[in-house]
Protein backbone atom coordinates (compact mmCIF):
# COMPACT_ATOMS: atom_id res chain seq x y z
CA UNK A 1 0.00 0.00 0.00
CA UNK A 2 2.95 2.19 -0.16
CA UNK A 3 3.26 2.08 -3.85
CA UNK A 4 3.90 5.87 -4.58
CA UNK A 5 6.27 6.32 -1.69
CA UNK A 6 8.20 3.38 -3.03
CA UNK A 7 8.20 5.31 -6.51
CA UNK A 8 9.42 8.71 -5.14
CA UNK A 9 11.97 7.10 -2.72
CA UNK A 10 13.49 5.59 -5.68
CA UNK A 11 13.54 8.90 -7.40
CA UNK A 12 15.16 10.71 -4.63
CA UNK A 13 18.55 11.93 -4.02
CA UNK A 14 20.43 10.26 -0.95
CA UNK A 15 23.26 12.44 -0.17
CA UNK A 16 21.38 15.58 0.25
CA UNK A 17 23.20 18.37 3.25
CA UNK A 18 21.39 18.73 6.04
CA UNK A 19 19.90 22.13 5.65
CA UNK A 20 16.61 24.65 6.91
CA UNK A 21 15.31 28.06 6.71
CA UNK A 22 17.98 30.13 7.68
CA UNK A 23 21.11 29.01 6.36
CA UNK A 24 22.71 29.84 3.04
CA UNK A 25 22.79 27.45 0.22
CA UNK A 26 24.19 27.43 -3.49
CA UNK A 27 22.44 25.42 -5.52
CA UNK A 28 24.28 24.13 -8.46
CA UNK A 29 21.71 23.87 -11.45
CA UNK A 30 21.92 22.15 -14.94
CA UNK A 31 21.19 24.85 -17.86
CA UNK A 32 20.95 24.50 -21.45
CA UNK A 33 22.53 27.56 -22.80
CA UNK A 34 23.21 26.89 -27.08
CA UNK A 35 22.71 23.70 -27.12
CA UNK A 36 25.19 23.30 -24.39
CA UNK A 37 25.00 22.09 -20.82
CA UNK A 38 26.65 24.04 -17.93
CA UNK A 39 26.62 24.41 -14.41
CA UNK A 40 24.96 27.76 -12.80
CA UNK A 41 25.24 28.40 -9.22
CA UNK A 42 22.67 30.09 -7.23
CA UNK A 43 23.38 31.08 -3.74
CA UNK A 44 20.77 32.94 -1.57
CA UNK A 45 19.14 32.18 2.06
CA UNK A 46 16.73 29.69 2.32
CA UNK A 47 13.58 30.94 3.43
CA UNK A 48 11.09 28.16 3.64
CA UNK A 49 11.52 24.75 2.90
CA UNK A 50 8.32 23.13 1.59
CA UNK A 51 7.98 19.61 2.71
CA UNK A 52 4.95 18.87 0.03
CA UNK A 53 5.92 15.15 1.09
CA UNK A 54 9.36 12.91 -0.54
CA UNK A 55 9.81 13.78 -3.78
CA UNK A 56 8.35 17.18 -4.27
CA UNK A 57 10.09 18.93 -1.49
CA UNK A 58 11.07 22.54 -2.76
CA UNK A 59 13.32 24.77 -1.12
CA UNK A 60 12.93 28.77 -1.74
CA UNK A 61 16.44 30.75 -2.02
CA UNK A 62 16.47 34.60 -1.53
CA UNK A 63 19.39 36.62 -2.63
CA UNK A 64 19.82 40.22 -3.58
CA UNK A 65 21.27 40.55 -6.40
CA UNK A 66 22.42 44.26 -7.96
CA UNK A 67 19.88 45.69 -5.66
CA UNK A 68 17.17 43.64 -6.69
CA UNK A 69 15.98 40.82 -4.35
CA UNK A 70 15.49 37.83 -6.62
CA UNK A 71 13.67 34.13 -5.20
CA UNK A 72 14.35 30.84 -6.49
CA UNK A 73 12.13 27.76 -5.60
CA UNK A 74 14.58 24.54 -6.27
CA UNK A 75 12.79 20.77 -6.96
CA UNK A 76 15.51 20.02 -4.64
CA UNK A 77 15.53 16.21 -5.73
CA UNK A 78 15.26 17.07 -9.50
CA UNK A 79 18.20 16.14 -11.62
CA UNK A 80 18.94 19.12 -13.01
CA UNK A 81 19.84 20.45 -9.63
CA UNK A 82 23.71 18.50 -9.71
CA UNK A 83 24.42 19.87 -6.27
CA UNK A 84 23.67 21.71 -3.03
CA UNK A 85 26.00 22.96 -0.53
CA UNK A 86 25.69 24.62 2.80
CA UNK A 87 27.55 28.07 2.63
CA UNK A 88 26.84 29.20 6.13
CA UNK A 89 24.65 28.52 9.10
CA UNK A 90 21.93 30.20 10.40
CA UNK A 91 20.23 31.55 13.24
CA UNK A 92 16.53 32.03 12.84
CA UNK A 93 13.53 31.50 15.32
CA UNK A 94 11.05 30.48 12.62
CA UNK A 95 10.12 28.53 9.25
CA UNK A 96 9.35 30.60 7.24
CA UNK A 97 11.57 33.96 6.78
CA UNK A 98 8.95 35.78 4.55
CA UNK A 99 9.75 39.05 6.87
CA UNK A 100 13.02 39.24 5.06
CA UNK A 101 11.13 40.69 1.72
CA UNK A 102 10.24 43.17 3.58
CA UNK A 103 13.75 44.45 4.98
CA UNK A 104 16.53 45.98 2.95
CA UNK A 105 20.48 46.85 3.74
CA UNK A 106 21.27 45.73 7.19
CA UNK A 107 17.62 44.59 8.57
CA UNK A 108 17.61 41.63 5.38
CA UNK A 109 20.44 39.92 7.31
CA UNK A 110 20.48 36.55 9.14
CA UNK A 111 22.62 35.92 12.10
CA UNK A 112 25.33 33.33 11.74
CA UNK A 113 25.84 30.58 13.65
CA UNK A 114 29.11 29.29 14.96
CA UNK A 115 29.70 26.23 16.70
CA UNK B 1 -8.81 -3.52 -28.39
CA UNK B 2 -6.81 -4.54 -25.49
CA UNK B 3 -8.45 -4.01 -21.85
CA UNK B 4 -7.53 -4.65 -18.52
CA UNK B 5 -8.53 -3.62 -14.75
CA UNK B 6 -7.11 -1.77 -12.09
CA UNK B 7 -7.61 1.02 -9.53
CA UNK B 8 -6.10 3.83 -9.21
CA UNK B 9 -3.57 4.64 -6.84
CA UNK B 10 -2.85 8.21 -6.63
CA UNK B 11 -0.69 10.94 -8.47
CA UNK B 12 2.84 11.59 -8.33
CA UNK B 13 5.84 13.06 -10.77
CA UNK B 14 8.39 11.81 -12.67
CA UNK B 15 11.55 12.64 -13.98
CA UNK B 16 11.49 12.57 -17.82
CA UNK B 17 15.34 11.64 -19.50
CA UNK B 18 15.83 15.48 -20.09
CA UNK B 19 14.91 16.23 -16.11
CA UNK B 20 11.82 17.37 -16.48
CA UNK B 21 9.41 16.53 -13.53
CA UNK B 22 5.91 15.03 -15.65
CA UNK B 23 2.67 15.08 -13.28
CA UNK B 24 1.86 11.12 -13.31
CA UNK B 25 -1.03 8.89 -12.14
CA UNK B 26 0.36 5.82 -10.99
CA UNK B 27 -2.37 2.72 -11.93
CA UNK B 28 -2.08 -0.48 -10.49
CA UNK B 29 -3.67 -2.95 -13.29
CA UNK B 30 -3.98 -6.45 -12.94
CA UNK B 31 -3.21 -9.60 -13.28
CA UNK B 32 -6.77 -10.18 -14.61
CA UNK B 33 -8.19 -14.06 -15.58
CA UNK B 34 -10.30 -14.33 -18.35
CA UNK B 35 -13.47 -15.63 -16.13
CA UNK B 36 -15.46 -16.11 -19.38
CA UNK B 37 -15.29 -15.60 -22.86
CA UNK B 38 -18.46 -14.31 -25.33
CA UNK B 39 -18.29 -15.54 -28.78
CA UNK B 40 -19.88 -14.51 -31.94
CA UNK B 41 -21.62 -18.09 -32.58
CA UNK B 42 -22.97 -18.41 -28.69
CA UNK B 43 -23.61 -15.04 -27.75
CA UNK B 44 -24.10 -13.17 -31.00
CA UNK B 45 -21.40 -10.69 -29.55
CA UNK B 46 -17.35 -10.97 -28.86
CA UNK B 47 -15.97 -10.06 -25.14
CA UNK B 48 -13.70 -11.32 -22.35
CA UNK B 49 -15.19 -11.01 -18.55
CA UNK B 50 -12.29 -9.90 -16.27
CA UNK B 51 -11.45 -10.37 -12.70
CA UNK B 52 -9.64 -8.28 -10.85
CA UNK B 53 -8.73 -8.46 -7.07
CA UNK B 54 -9.26 -12.15 -5.63
CA UNK B 55 -10.23 -12.65 -2.25
CA UNK B 56 -10.26 -15.16 0.06
CA UNK B 57 -13.33 -17.65 0.53
CA UNK B 58 -14.58 -16.41 3.69
CA UNK B 59 -13.87 -12.99 2.73
CA UNK B 60 -15.75 -13.67 -0.33
CA UNK B 61 -19.38 -14.96 1.30
CA UNK B 62 -19.57 -11.48 2.90
CA UNK B 63 -18.77 -9.69 0.16
CA UNK B 64 -19.67 -11.00 -2.81
CA UNK B 65 -23.51 -13.12 -3.39
CA UNK B 66 -24.21 -15.97 -3.93
CA UNK B 67 -25.09 -15.93 -7.73
CA UNK B 68 -22.18 -14.26 -8.63
CA UNK B 69 -19.80 -16.66 -6.51
CA UNK B 70 -21.25 -19.17 -8.70
CA UNK B 71 -19.74 -17.49 -12.20
CA UNK B 72 -16.52 -17.72 -10.15
CA UNK B 73 -17.14 -21.50 -9.62
CA UNK B 74 -18.87 -22.37 -12.50
CA UNK B 75 -15.39 -21.61 -14.49
CA UNK B 76 -13.14 -23.27 -11.72
CA UNK B 77 -11.56 -20.05 -10.72
CA UNK B 78 -11.35 -17.98 -7.08
CA UNK B 79 -13.71 -15.62 -6.37
CA UNK B 80 -12.63 -12.06 -7.26
CA UNK B 81 -13.79 -8.52 -6.37
CA UNK B 82 -14.35 -6.78 -9.36
CA UNK B 83 -16.03 -8.35 -12.31
CA UNK B 84 -16.11 -6.93 -15.48
CA UNK B 85 -16.68 -7.59 -19.51
CA UNK B 86 -15.18 -5.75 -22.31
CA UNK B 87 -15.61 -5.74 -25.93
CA UNK B 88 -13.04 -7.16 -27.75
CA UNK B 89 -12.45 -7.62 -31.77
CA UNK B 90 -9.85 -10.80 -31.29
CA UNK B 91 -10.64 -13.40 -28.79
CA UNK B 92 -7.35 -15.32 -29.88
CA UNK B 93 -5.26 -12.09 -28.39
CA UNK B 94 -6.48 -12.73 -24.44
CA UNK B 95 -4.62 -15.98 -22.99
CA UNK B 96 -6.02 -17.21 -19.48
CA UNK B 97 -4.74 -14.14 -17.77
CA UNK B 98 -4.48 -10.87 -18.82
CA UNK B 99 -1.49 -8.42 -17.51
CA UNK B 100 0.19 -4.97 -17.80
CA UNK B 101 2.17 -6.61 -20.53
CA UNK B 102 -0.15 -6.00 -22.70
CA UNK B 103 0.34 -2.41 -23.49
CA UNK B 104 3.87 -2.97 -23.80
CA UNK B 105 4.96 -0.83 -26.81
CA UNK B 106 1.23 1.05 -26.98
CA UNK B 107 2.26 4.63 -26.11
CA UNK B 108 -1.51 6.20 -25.79
CA UNK B 109 -4.24 4.46 -23.23
CA UNK B 110 -8.06 5.67 -22.31
CA UNK B 111 -9.03 5.36 -18.95
CA UNK B 112 -12.51 4.37 -17.84
CA UNK B 113 -13.44 5.41 -14.56
CA UNK B 114 -16.62 6.60 -11.79
CA UNK B 115 -15.57 10.41 -10.98
CA UNK B 116 -16.02 11.25 -7.44
CA UNK B 117 -19.76 12.01 -6.55
CA UNK B 118 -20.18 15.36 -6.07
CA UNK B 119 -24.14 15.53 -4.48
CA UNK B 120 -27.34 17.51 -5.87
CA UNK B 121 -25.16 20.77 -7.11
CA UNK B 122 -26.92 24.12 -8.57
CA UNK B 123 -25.87 25.05 -12.09
CA UNK B 124 -23.00 27.09 -11.46
CA UNK B 125 -21.07 24.87 -9.94
CA UNK B 126 -22.61 21.76 -12.48
CA UNK B 127 -22.74 23.63 -15.48
CA UNK B 128 -20.83 26.58 -15.02
CA UNK B 129 -23.85 29.27 -15.00
CA UNK B 130 -22.91 32.70 -14.53
CA UNK B 131 -25.15 33.18 -12.15
CA UNK B 132 -27.40 36.68 -11.19
CA UNK B 133 -25.79 39.61 -9.56
CA UNK B 134 -24.75 39.61 -6.42
CA UNK B 135 -26.14 42.68 -5.39
CA UNK B 136 -28.12 46.32 -6.31
CA UNK B 137 -31.69 44.28 -4.84
CA UNK B 138 -31.01 41.24 -7.07
CA UNK B 139 -32.84 38.14 -6.31
CA UNK B 140 -31.82 35.38 -8.43
CA UNK B 141 -27.84 35.17 -6.85
CA UNK B 142 -27.35 31.40 -8.04
CA UNK B 143 -30.08 30.58 -9.49
CA UNK B 144 -30.81 29.31 -12.87
CA UNK B 145 -32.61 32.13 -13.79
CA UNK B 146 -34.79 31.73 -17.02
CA UNK B 147 -35.54 27.90 -18.77
CA UNK B 148 -37.01 29.03 -21.61
CA UNK B 149 -40.41 28.47 -22.70
CA UNK B 150 -44.21 28.93 -20.92
CA UNK B 151 -46.01 26.54 -23.41
CA UNK B 152 -44.73 23.13 -22.27
CA UNK B 153 -42.66 23.45 -19.31
CA UNK B 154 -38.96 23.62 -19.63
CA UNK B 155 -37.32 21.76 -22.58
CA UNK B 156 -35.98 18.15 -22.82
CA UNK B 157 -31.98 18.71 -22.09
CA UNK B 158 -32.19 21.68 -20.49
CA UNK B 159 -29.72 22.09 -17.94
CA UNK B 160 -30.68 21.91 -14.38
CA UNK B 161 -29.45 21.54 -11.06
CA UNK B 162 -29.28 17.92 -10.23
CA UNK B 163 -26.34 15.13 -9.41
CA UNK B 164 -23.48 16.05 -10.26
CA UNK B 165 -20.50 13.32 -10.83
CA UNK B 166 -20.68 9.68 -9.42
CA UNK B 167 -20.98 9.18 -13.43
CA UNK B 168 -19.26 6.78 -15.96
CA UNK B 169 -15.82 9.18 -17.36
CA UNK B 170 -13.16 8.16 -19.73
CA UNK B 171 -9.82 10.35 -20.14
CA UNK B 172 -9.10 9.84 -23.51
CA UNK B 173 -5.46 9.57 -24.89
CA UNK B 174 -3.71 9.87 -21.73
CA UNK B 175 0.66 9.11 -22.61
CA UNK B 176 1.68 6.10 -20.94
CA UNK B 177 5.08 7.57 -18.93
CA UNK B 178 5.66 4.04 -17.50
CA UNK B 179 5.01 0.49 -17.22
CA UNK B 180 6.31 -1.81 -14.55
CA UNK B 181 5.36 -5.32 -15.00
CA UNK B 182 7.16 -6.55 -11.83
CA UNK B 183 5.18 -4.51 -9.76
CA UNK B 184 2.24 -4.44 -11.84
CA UNK B 185 1.99 -0.72 -12.42
CA UNK B 186 0.88 1.91 -14.94
CA UNK B 187 2.08 5.13 -15.04
CA UNK B 188 0.16 7.73 -16.72
CA UNK B 189 0.71 11.47 -17.88
CA UNK B 190 -2.60 13.55 -16.23
CA UNK B 191 -5.39 12.78 -14.09
CA UNK B 192 -7.76 10.47 -14.49
CA UNK B 193 -11.11 10.32 -13.01
CA UNK B 194 -12.39 8.39 -9.60
CA UNK B 195 -10.92 9.22 -6.27
CA UNK B 196 -7.45 6.98 -5.16
CA UNK B 197 -8.41 3.62 -4.83
CA UNK B 198 -11.51 3.35 -7.36
CA UNK B 199 -11.82 0.32 -9.68
CA UNK B 200 -10.90 1.62 -13.60
CA UNK B 201 -10.70 0.19 -16.71
CA UNK B 202 -7.53 1.19 -18.74
CA UNK B 203 -7.94 0.08 -22.77
CA UNK B 204 -5.48 0.56 -25.72
CA UNK B 205 -6.78 4.29 -27.16
CA UNK B 206 -7.53 5.08 -30.88
CA UNK B 207 -5.80 8.49 -30.39
CA UNK B 208 -2.41 9.10 -31.37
Amino acid sequence: MQIIQTLEAEQMKKELPEFGPGDTVRAWLKVVEGGKERLQAFEGVCITRNRRGGLRETITLRKISHGVGVERTVLIHSPRVDKLEVVRRGIVRRARLFYLRDKVGKDARVKERRN
Amino acid sequence: MKAILGKKIGMTQVFDPTGNAVPVTVLEVGPCPVIQRKTEEKDGYKAVQLGYEEIGEARAKKVINGPRRGQFKKHGKPVFRYLKEVRVDNLEAFGDEVTVNIFDGITKVDVIGTSKGKGFQGTMKRHNFGGGPRTHGSKVHRRPASTGTTQMGSLPGMRKPGQMGNARVTALGLTVVRLDAERNLLLVKGSVPGPNGRLITVRESGRK
